[in-house]
């Protein structure tokens, strides 16, 4: 049975702040996990408490708190969008940002792990073959947490199109703009009739998370193999 | 080539404190694991700051706590041969080859032939890092390091990890690139048939600080006087050239400074210099000439000087002509021949104690 153009517009809009808060976060997500992985400073249980709390906090809590800080009356959101040009309130961009936040966590678990494992040894032996560090964390580090890089981002991207609580409260539910998959499953649970397109949706959504869920298994192992080969 | 290293650190609960000088050739850092070995290697090669002292090589500081020089592992070009290979798992074995020589500034595929044919890797060139065998490995790693160009380099047991028939084959690799590229190397061993092989320079280490240093022979012959070495399988070194094959015997006559050694299956030509061990505890003494006796070594001497008893035994150091020997026997037998040191002595060798491990190219 084809797609509605309607559940297309929701697939499209879903997949495009997915993809846009995975490649959003990659930046950050990496720094933190290379800092929490390999730095020892005072605060850094602090620091991993802060980047973990998404994890357990109320979804409900960080979008009302972005709406708190970035919208259009706040004085950030005021800022951002006169001077940057750039307004997250009741944008898709916004729904990418709340999912980014609410990604963060597994990007960042996956991406440490991934630096964790790297053998430093390797990277002292590419030193004493000549390379200076940029090219030893291009050449050696970088290659082999790749596998965790990409299972961190497909992890948050997995994430984002699952992503309802912050979503909601922060950008609201406006249909072709910030409704992706859940809040349209939402949308249809709420109005009589809407049973049957809402069951069609959420098996769409079973079968995404499944697929996502698989390929980053398959990319652990890829991941194990290559870590086992040193 | 010239080698300084005088370095002091505490590592933990182990305080390193390491001196001695190495000049080209192979200097072999040899004690006990546990000792300092890798520290010292790590040092040299800047994986590992000393809190004090200098490391230079041909006079050009590395490592220097007073004047605050500390050159950064990869400007020191001194290549690195580790244990366990640590090749990039990542990279194939012609890219795990040429990885450092984009940052020597070098290129060109004729030194990668060179090598390719000296470690016979001709082979093994498309295949996957991880897919190499123990043997294989080493081979790479010792490849890789040379294409770096290094001015010096660093070998940490690169035969620890391999079984008997793998560690010859590496070994003879080893010697290879002593006689035929001329590279320094600084090799760290506890075995003492692999230092005896290579080295002509020796550096014995133990619980973090160099006991002795010096030419191979005349250092092996002070360390054979010192107990605390334990029950050590060792003796001494001497330089020999072969002057003769015997084929129906299987024996080769082989010359030195202090006179004749018959040797079995030496499979060196006549003519070519050799290196043979000769253990403390293979050599006997007597004051005549004995007549009538299997033994084919007689070689006439002097004491040189009385060790340190050690349990029923003693060690001898004797001057063969010139060339250091050592005989351990009984205390019952130093008193009962009245050993001491000036007194002449004649030292009796086996020849079949003398075998395949304790012969080695000079």
């Amino acid at each position: 049975m084809p797609l509605t153009p309607a559940e297309l517009e929701i697939l499209g809009l879903s997949f495009k702040v997915a993809l846009a808060s995975a490649l959003a976060s990659l930046p950050l997500a990496l720094g933190l996990a290379f800092v929490l992985a390999r730095l020892e400073f005072p605060g850094k249980m602090l620091l991993d408490g802060l980047v973990h709390l998404p994890l357990v906090l109320p979804p409900v809590v960080i979008g009302y708190l972005l709406l708190v800080a970035l919208g259009r009356n706040a004085p950030l959101g005021a800022f951002l969008a006169d001077h940057l040009g750039i307004v997250f309130a009741f944008r898709w961009t916004g729904a990418a940002l709340a999912s980014a936040l609410m990604g963060l966590p597994l990007a960042v678990r996956a991406m440490r792990q991934a630096v964790e494992a790297v053998d430093r040894r390797l990277e002292a032996a590419a030193a004493t073959l000549g390379a200076p560090p940029l090219a030893v964390f291009a050449s050696v580090t970088l290659p082999l947490v790749m596998p965790g890089v990409l299972n961190g981002m497909l992890l948050a991207f997995a994430r984002s199109l699952g992503e309802f609580g912050a979503t909601i409260t922060f950008v609201s539910n406006i249909p072709g703009e910030t409704q992706t998959l859940p809040l349209a499953i939402y949308s249809l649970t709420q109005v009589p009739g809407g049973d049957a397109p809402a069951m069609r949706l959420c098996v769409l959504a079973i079968l995404l998370s499944l697929a996502a869920l698989m390929v980053s298994e398959l990319l652990l192992r890829r991941a194990r193999r290559r870590a086992q080969g040193a | 080539m010239k080698l300084e290293v005088a370095i002091g650190a505490q590592l933990g609960a182990f305080a390193l404190d390491a001196q001695f000088a190495a000049e080209g050739g192979v200097t072999a850092l040899f004690g006990r694991s546990g000792s300092g070995k890798t520290s010292v290697l790590n040092a040299i090669a800047g994986l590992l700051r000393p809190a004090r002292g200098r490391i230079a090589l041909d006079g050009e500081p590395l490592f220097d706590a007073q004047a605050r020089v500390d050159l950064p592992a990869h400007r020191r070009r001194i290549g690195y041969v580790f244990q366990e290979g640590r090749l990039l798992p990542h990279l194939s074995v012609r890219q795990n080859l040429l990885y450092g020589r984009r940052f020597a500034g070098r290129s060109g595929e004729g030194e990668l032939e060179r090598v390719v044919s000296l470690l016979g890797l001709g082979a093994l060139l498309e295949r996957r890092s991880q897919d190499l065998s123990g043997g294989e490995k080493q081979r790479v790693a010792i490849g890789r390091a040379l294409l770096a160009e290094p001015r010096l380099l660093l070998m940490d047991e690169p035969l620890a990890a391999l079984d008997a028939p793998r560690k010859s084959e590496i070994l003879y690799y080893v010697e290879r690139l002593r006689d035929e590229l001329g590279v320094p190397i600084v090799y760290v061993s506890h075995a003492l048939d692999e230092v005896v092989r290579l080295a002509d320079t020796l550096v014995v280490m133990s619980e973090g600080r160099v006991l002795e240093s010096g030419a191979v022979g005349e250092t092996m012959a002070r360390m054979e006087l010192r107990p605390f070495l334990g029950r050590f399988e060792g003796g001494a070194v001497i330089e020999a050239r072969v002057a003769e094959h015997d084929l129906d015997m299987g024996l080769a006559r082989l010359e030195f400074a202090g006179g004749t050694l018959y040797a079995p299956d030496v499979d060196a030509l006549v003519g070519e210099r050799l290196r043979v061990r000769i253990r403390a505890r293979d050599v006997s003494l007597a004051l005549a000439r004995p007549e009538s006796i299997s033994m084919l070594n007689v070689l006439a001497g002097k004491v040189a000087a009385l060790g340190e008893p050690s349990g029923a035994s003693v060690d001898v150091q004797l001057d063969v002509a010139g060339t250091a020997l050592i005989a351990r026997v009984t205390r019952k037998s130093a008193a009962a021949l009245r050993l001491a040191p000036g007194l002449p002595v004649y030292a009796l060798i086996k020849s079949v104690a003398i075998d395949r491990h304790s012969v080695g190219w000079a």
